[in-house]
């Protein structure tokens, strides 16, 4: 029996706007729906979500089991180990990791060709840029993308068997995930840097800093990250744009243990400066964590939920726990942001990276509300504008990560797990805060701001979870 | 030769955001070829140098400095914007604030916002509104479905699904619900009392639920089932629930049930339903004379006796006495059940209904309403119809309704009076309470005063007309 007489009316309006504002003037509870027809309206589409509306029940089902192992993750950050060792594969031949989905040579945007280039350079595979480059185009190396591999990398994200990586265990489900240092800010091989400059800093980050942080890792025994996040997150950081606080808190955690594992004073003190001048160095660990976080929930049959977003600077693609291993690709749409002096929208190459990964474990522009000083490089934006971006993330995920809470949200926490129907639905494409390269190899970072998740990658999920799902 | 102005603020530091956003309005300036606010970091120095921004004024700035560059047609702009940006640093950057709402995007997203919410009310076009209304019904909410265009068999399958989930749904093609005294969509502002109603049609809701208030009654609830409900192929499950849900409602006292005649079989079913009820009915079938009913019903031939009969009075009315006139009449009618009210009374009374005779236009008629909006809401789409009965010879009597309540026009006495009406005979129901926004009584004046004969119900008016019929 309906239970609709036995109080007010609590009034959820779809459609015209007038009702719900005669229902507040007579002060009755309502909300509204600014409504758009679902899914763009595409007949296609709307005969998957009718499909899958059959079997909700299953899918519902499989994605609290998808949600609950997100939740339940323990990440610690545990290691800074060479590439090799913790990938095989890289010391088994001439493969390099990228970042996003698979690409060919050919398809690579600038900045990543020049990323390859300059660790191909690295690695001593060839003397100099130009014969890297005949190398890379003559199929002399194999490439892969990180994600097939356990890892991720910021930007072009370029792993080769030599780079030290940090390696974050989420100890709940014995998960491993690695990515590489952060270089620091400007000329950086992440943003398609190449010259002299960004092959000396990788031999020191390889040489010096990497096996001194894994020492003083592997002495501690681990930094545990959940709590670590909770407090960035209370500190005005999302974890993606804005690492200042965790970068601090993650130094203050390390001094210690760095200053017991180093053996020389004047090594120590370029460590510390090295991360202590680095605002972004938490974001590598950030994304290791992402990755360790989200893989666990890989693998749920009849989940529609996203485990891993990523970009290569030519193709956007997604993951989805239900449908294995296949990656869900689209055109990668242009970030829009605020540029450093000299440059300007002209010059930017597309989204790029695996730090995607942030916001698909809930944080980066789904934490904005977190970070409001984040907010302003979409335009005049402030903490609103950061509120409006949670809250628009909020209705397209399966739940709230309570550990992870926003203080300015009444401590509601992070929304987290993306589900490919509601984004299907909703047209509300997923946000992504984001560093912006060069569109030409060797230059670098040249602003930053926010991108788009293209909405053709989750409709695509969305016609195959409809495919495995049997008709009624 | 452009000029590049640098300053230097010592020990002043600013969050990069700011910074970004402030020189994107300097180099937005008249005259300014670059702008850039930047601490004074090695690597900043170098991209500005870089950028033609740097000048010798800026060299020994270091990191917990900031630099504010500016290169620029001439001296004058440069200075200009480099005091525009001192300006703007001390208002912190935050010039212009986006209003952020904090409504919903989706309907789960609602759901999160209000989760004890217990009503989705659903106006979006009709191809979509069965699936809006699906995924409220999973998520166990009841429905109200204002939209029309909804494929008979989409309603079943809710009505189906919600008879299953205890819901309830009202419409499709529903205007009108009154929750708990709220008016919800097309209602008025009635007390609250005893008397529940069901209806398949919206204004007959409307009208009674406006009758009782002025009789003095109250209404508990009035639960709008949408104009196909009592269809053979629906087999009144809205009616169904509804009356299952007002039976246990203790707020209810009695219940009046408003349709058109419903189909036999669906006419003995819900009869049945009435039967095993422990409270009184009154049945109002427009059009049934007389039928078998179980003991604790009546039935009423029109809303007026519907009403009447709830409320165990009768209305008061002066002894409106028409003024004899010469001609036909010209029902003009926003409200369609009330058109049908009016059309059931003058063939009742063995008047001639008929093109050339005495006739009734529904012009919230699909016919009418195509790509316009409904006549209650925009009743201006009468007027071309009045102004044509007006000029017709063969006509001596208007005979109009006017619906006040939410969702109607905030004057609709007004519309009328936009034409000069002293020509004809113009007799006029106005549904509506003291409460609504309209005000009932100012409506009336206004009516009066320009001469319309107004009547105390549409059942009333109807009365008043059929005596300026020609016999």
């Amino acid at each position: 029996m309906s239970t609709l007489l036995d109080g007010p009316p609590r009034v959820i309006n779809v459609g015209l706007s007038g009702f719900a504002a005669d229902l507040a003037a007579n002060r009755v509870a309502v909300v509204e729906v600014q409504w758009t027809p679902p899914a763009r309206g595409d007949a296609r589409l709307l005969a998957a979500l009718e499909k899958l509306a059959g079997c909700r029940e299953q899918i519902d089902a499989a994605n609290r089991t998808a949600l609950e192992r997100l939740l339940a993750a323990d990440p610690f950050l545990v290691d800074v180990r060479r590439a090799g060792e913790l990938i095989p594969e890289l010391d088994r031949g001439r493969l390099l990791l990228h970042a996003g989905p698979p690409i060919e040579w050919q398809r690579m945007c600038g900045p990543l060709q020049g990323a390859v280039c300059g660790a191909i350079v690295f690695e001593g595979w060839a003397p100099d840029l130009a014969r890297a480059q005949a190398m890379a185009a003559g199929g002399e190396v194999q490439f892969a993308p990180n994600h097939h591999y356990g890892a991720v990398g910021p930007m072009t994200g370029i792993t080769t068997r030599s780079m030290p990586l940090l390696v974050v265990e989420n100890r709940a489900f014995g998960v491993r995930a690695c990515c590489a240092l952060n270089e620091g800010l400007g000329k950086v091989m992440r943003f398609g840097g190449n010259d002299a400059e960004v092959l000396a800093r990788l031999a020191w980050l390889r040489d010096g800093l990497g096996p001194l942080l894994g020492a003083a890792l592997r002495a501690g025994g681990g930094i545990g990250l959940a709590p670590l996040i909770a407090r960035g997150l209370a500190m005005g950081d999302e974890m993606h744009q804005r690492n200042v606080a965790c970068s601090a808190l993650l130094l203050r955690t390390l001094a210690a243990p760095l200053a017991r594992a180093a053996s020389d004073g004047p090594g120590l003190a370029r460590a510390l400066e090295f991360i202590g001048a680095n605002d972004q160095f938490f974001l590598n660990v950030a994304m290791a964590m992402g990755k360790s976080i989200a893989d666990a929930a890989r693998g749920v049959p009849g989940s529609s939920m996203v485990t891993a977003m990523c970009r290569n600077g030519t193709d956007f693609g997604i993951r989805v726990a239900g449908l294995g291993d296949a990656w869900f690709t689209a055109p990668v749409e242009m970030p829009r942001g605020l540029f450093f002096p000299g440059f300007s929208a002209a010059d930017a190459n597309p989204d790029m990276g695996d730090s995607a990964i942030v916001e698909t474990v809930g944080l980066g522009a789904f934490a904005m509300a977190a970070a409001p000083a984040v907010a302003g490089f979409v335009g005049a934006g402030g903490f609103r504008e950061a509120v409006a971006y949670t809250n628009e993330m909020r209705e397209i995920v399966l739940g709230r990560n309570p550990k992870w809470a926003i203080p300015a949200l009444e401590s509601a926490g992070v929304p987290v797990g993306i589900d490919v129907r509601r984004v299907a639905a909703s047209g509300i494409a997923p946000a992504i805060n984001t560093g912006i390269a060069h569109r030409q190899a060797g230059i670098g970072q040249v602003g930053a701001g926010i991108a788009r998740a293209p909405l053709a990658c989750f409709e695509q999920a969305l016609l195959a979870l409809a495919e495995k799902c049997p008709s009624s | 030769m452009p000029v590049v102005l640098n300053r230097v603020e010592r020990q002043s530091y600013r969050d990069s955001v700011t910074l970004m956003r402030i020189s994107r309005a300097l180099g937005a300036r008249p005259g300014v070829e670059a702008a850039a606010l930047m601490i004074g970091t090695p690597s900043n120095k170098s991209l500005m140098r870089d950028a033609g921004l740097l000048s010798a004024q800026a060299q020994d700035a270091g990191p917990n400095d900031l630099i504010i560059a500016v290169r620029a047609a001439e001296a004058g702009a440069a200075a200009a914007a480099v005091e525009a940006a001192i300006g703007l640093l001390a208002q912190g950057g935050e010039t212009a604030e986006a209003a952020a709402g904090l409504r919903a995007r989706t309907l789960e997203g609602a759901l999160e916002l209000l989760p004890q919410a217990n009503l989705a009310l659903v106006s979006v076009p009709g191809e979509f509104a069965a699936r809006e209304a699906r995924m409220a019904l999973a998520r166990g909410l009841n429905v109200l479905i204002f939209s029309d265009n909804v494929p008979l068999e989409e309603e079943l399958a809710l009505k189906k699904t919600a008879r299953a989930k205890g819901l309830l749904v009202m419409g499709p093609d529903c205007g009108t619900a009154l929750i708990g005294g709220t008016p919800v969509a097309f209602a008025n502002v009635v007390p609250r009392g005893d008397i529940g109603i069901v209806s398949a049609s919206g204004t007959g809701l409307q009208e009674v639920s406006c009758l009782l208030a002025r009789l003095g009654r109250g209404v508990s609830h009035g639960i709008g089932v949408g104009g196909r409900d009592l269809d053979a192929r629906i087999g009144a499950l809205g009616t169904l629930s509804a009356i299952e849900a007002l039976e246990a409602d203790p707020a209810t006292a009695q219940i009046v049930l408003i349709s058109k005649p419903p189909a036999p079989e669906v006419a003995a079913q819900v009869l049945e339903r009435v039967g095993r009820s422990r409270k009184p009915f009154v049945l109002c079938l427009l059009g049934l004379e007389k039928a078998e009913l179980p003991r604790n019903a009546r039935l009423a031939r029109t809303l007026t006796a519907a009403a009447e009969l709830a409320a165990g009075r009768t209305l008061e009315s002066a002894p409106a006495q028409a003024p004899r006139s010469r001609g036909w009449v010209r029902g003009l009618y926003c409200g369609g059940t009330l058109c049908a009210e009016a059309e059931m009374i003058f063939r009742g009374k063995g008047l001639k209904v008929a093109p050339g005779a005495n006739s009734f236009v529904d012009l919230g008629d699909d016919e009418y309403t195509r790509g316009r909006p409904h006549p209650m809401i925009e009743p201006e789409l009468r007027n071309d119809h009045v102004r044509d009965a007006l000029a017709d010879r063969s006509i001596g009597t208007l005979l109009v309704d006017l619906v006040l309540g939410y969702g109607a026009h905030a004057d609709p006495a007004g519309v009328l009076l936009r034409n000069d009406l002293s020509a004809k005979t113009v007799i006029a129901s106005v549904t509506g309470t003291e409460g609504d926004p309209q005000r009932y009584s100012r409506q009336v004046a206004a009516l009066r005063e320009a001469g319309v004969i107004v009547a105390a119900s549409n059942a009333h008016a109807a009365n008043v007309a059929s005596q300026c019929s020609p016999s």
